[in-house]
């Protein structure tokens, strides 16, 4: 009996050590919850295997599949309900023929070695070169001073102006009285006096939601601001981040890894519409179904990084950037067209994204970004819909 | 009598059964799981398939108390697990005072005891009353309260005792039965999901949503709910903003049966549209023509809908 539990308990561990490989977190407080469901939930049925199993090791929906398809693979049966009977727990390792996931690919191959990133150049400059360099267009930049201008885009600090909750933080100047804190105060006193203690709303950063269009006439801009938001999002964990050309990518899981080459080097990996073309009012709609309920949170400020420059001539567009200024608290476009000083928003895309945005500011320089942090930090006045409110 | 916790998976079932819930066997399995090994059930899934219900069902049919808390953005440990009442303690701090016996460390004492603490749920939940299990507590809308009340909440699933600071520790015997559910308006934070034993709760597949309606809204006749559920099923795989959940299904079926409906009827559909969608988006979206025809094939009683993706 405890044989068959010992090879029960080593199974299940390798199966872990898949999902981890994977990318699922499962750790090994997970592994012994596995054992003790599968052993509660008795070796009758496939299913109720199945079903103990996933109820421990799945966190979130998005895990399913890939814990599906490792299941089937692993186990090598599929737990349909018409068979019932013990699962088999010999295993063999999988066939090359079959078609894999590439994450449940790199679980079941051994990690490749870690790729080193090419060093940056240190580019010194002078007063004056610098601030030619802040000025000029990225577009026009050669090879190195691209390199620097990362560099430089990275370092700006993207602060948001933090916004009230509904939570409270002792503050003697505060304008509601804490009862807790002063009945305390006068137990401590004695009587007589009453020694009124105060508190404060707490604050906290909104959340900031990023949509990087990254098709062909966006490739050189998109680059360079992927640097401006790998460092927003480390930042934070309001942060999202999602690329967009023909399809929308979550780009957030690649960008949190420290090193901002490996970062991108993952996005690359994830992301099939590099310099293609751009179908906003589908990719805004994608993101308006699947995730705008869970990253925006009430309070978010979103940055729609696009050119508008539509390759469906805006058809649907209004309706969705209407629902999605909805679902936000402040709409921010950068488009990079906006450097042409006679500017005038002639496309249909353009037209139809202009009037539902509450700031509408270049992003074609690094001055440009600069810009961008100082008005979300609430330094400057921005023109929000709550303009009125204090900070951002 | 409270009802022992069920000793397998079909129990399970036929234990929710008892309370009219009808469960697929992955939410048998997991819920199972949960009464057994003695931890909570997180339940994550869109707006109105049942996950509220689930605990309600299973506080009937085990007979135990049901504790609920409702959670929201800023909930605090004031709302949700104990309070002081401020009023009477300074009247007690004013009469001993007035009285002339200011012992001032018996006073400490006095002022801080269990007769002047207000008890919220969570509290609550710790310590039932006297002869009872221990009962049922659902956190609902867990998405809604924030990352420091989830913190909070961590520490108390844990260890299931709660430390107040003026009088010590307060420890439950028995652990209550913890159901969490979750719109995911918000990802909650893992190291509570990995507390709970996890289920996603899906919209139903045809048979287990005329199941469910047959038990829920029996005033519908049975071709008339045939045919709600059959177009409630194609409306699923619609784009619209909102999905109609299993909730929706139900009002809408009692109220087509309110209007004394035998069949679907393109105008009535139309009229009662906004009993299944609650967005203006999607109810503008649904043209007349469409309407038209989802009632047409639904009518058809050799309609199949698209199978639900799912497990097993």
């Amino acid at each position: 009996m405890t044989e068959t539990r010992g090879h029960l308990a080593d199974q299940i561990a390798r199966f872990a050590r898949l999902l981890r490989g994977a990318g699922l977190p499962v750790g090994t407080a997970t592994v012994i919850d596995a054992l003790a469901a599968a052993t509660a939930v008795g070796p009758r049925r496939r299913e109720d295997f199945y079903w103990a199993l996933h109820s421990v090791c799945v966190t979130r929906r998005d895990q399913h599949d890939l814990f599906d398809q490792a299941f089937r693979l692993f186990w090598r049966f599929a737990p349909a309900a018409a068979e019932a009977g013990p699962p088999d727990l010999a295993t063999a390792p999988p066939d090359a023929a079959d078609e894999i996931s590439p994450r449940l690919a790199d679980g079941l191959a051994p990690r490749s070695e870690l790729r080193t990133a090419a060093p940056e150049r240190d580019a010194a400059m002078t007063y004056s070169a610098r601030e030619a360099f802040q000025r000029m267009d990225f577009e026009k930049m050669t090879a190195d001073e691209l390199a620097a201008a990362k560099k430089a885009a990275a370092e700006i600090a993207l602060d948001l102006a933090a916004v009230p909750t509904r939570r409270f933080r002792p503050d003697p100047r505060g304008g509601r009285i804490d009862m807790r804190r002063t009945l305390r105060a006068m137990v401590r006193a004695g009587g007589g006096a009453i020694p009124l203690q105060r508190r404060a709303a707490a604050t906290r950063r909104p959340a900031l939601v990023a949509l990087c269009d990254i098709s062909g006439s966006m490739s050189r801009y998109a680059r360079i601001l992927l640097h401006f938001l790998h460092a927003a999002a480390r930042d934070g964990d309001r942060v999202h981040v999602f690329l967009f050309g023909t399809r929308l990518t979550d780009a957030t899981r690649q960008l949190r890894n420290r090193d901002v080459d490996r970062a991108l080097d993952d996005l690359a990996d994830t992301v099939r519409d590099w310099g293609g073309g751009t179908r906003i009012g589908h990719c805004l709609r994608d993101f308006n179904r699947r995730w705008s309920r869970r990253v925006l949170g009430g309070d978010a400020v979103v940055l729609l990084i696009s050119d508008g420059l539509d390759r469906d001539a805006g058809a649907g567009l209004d309706a969705e950037v209407a629902r999605l200024r909805r679902s936000c608290r402040r709409l921010i476009w950068l488009n990079p067209l906006l450097r042409y000083a006679g500017f005038e928003a002639k496309s249909l895309g353009i037209r139809a994204i202009l009037p539902h945005v509450d700031d509408f500011r270049p992003a074609h320089n690094l001055d440009s970004l600069e810009a961008l942090a100082r008005a979300l930090s609430g330094r400057t006045g921005g023109t929000g819909r709550d303009g009125e409110r204090a900070a951002a | 009598m409270t009802a022992a916790p069920p000793a397998s998976v079909d129990a399970t079932r036929a234990l929710l059964a008892q309370g009219d819930y009808v469960a697929d066997r992955a939410l048998a399995t997991a819920l199972f799981l949960a009464l057994k090994l003695n931890r909570p059930l997180f339940l994550e899934g869109e707006a109105g398939v049942g996950k509220t219900e689930i605990a309600k069902v299973l506080a009937r049919t085990l007979d135990r108390q049901l504790i609920r808390l409702q959670c929201y953005e800023g909930l605090d440990v004031a709302s949700a697990v104990y309070e002081w009442n401020y009023s009477r303690q300074m009247m007690e701090i004013r009469l001993a005072e007035a009285s002339g016996e200011l012992n001032r460390a018996q006073l400490g004492e006095d002022v801080f005891s269990r007769r002047f603490l207000i008890e919220r749920p969570l509290l609550q939940a710790l310590e039932p009353p006297v002869g009872q299990g221990p009962p049922v507590l659902l956190i609902d809308e867990l998405d809604r309260a924030d990352a420091p009340f989830e913190a909070y909440l961590l520490e108390l699933l844990a260890d299931f005792q709660i430390t107040i600071p003026e009088l010590g520790t307060v420890a439950a015997e028995r652990p209550p039965i913890v159901i969490v559910t979750s719109n995911r308006t918000r990802e909650i934070h893992d190291a509570l999901k990995r507390r709970c034993f996890y289920h996603w709760l899906d919209y139903p597949d045809m048979a287990r949503e005329l199941a469910i309606l047959r038990l829920k809204a029996p005033a519908a006749g049975a071709e008339l709910g045939r045919q709600v559920v059959a177009f409630v099923q194609e409306l699923r795989g619609a784009d619209l903003f909102k999905l109609p959940g299993v909730a929706e299904t139900i009002d809408w079926a009692n109220a087509l049966a309110a209007l004394d409906a035998r069949a679907l009827a393109e105008d009535q559909v139309a009229e009662t549209l906004g009993v299944l969608l609650k967005y203006q988006d999607d109810i503008a979206r649904m043209r007349a023509a469409d309407i038209g025809a989802m009632v047409g094939r639904a009518r058809d009683p050799e309609t199949d809908p698209a199978p639900s993706p799912a497990g097993p």
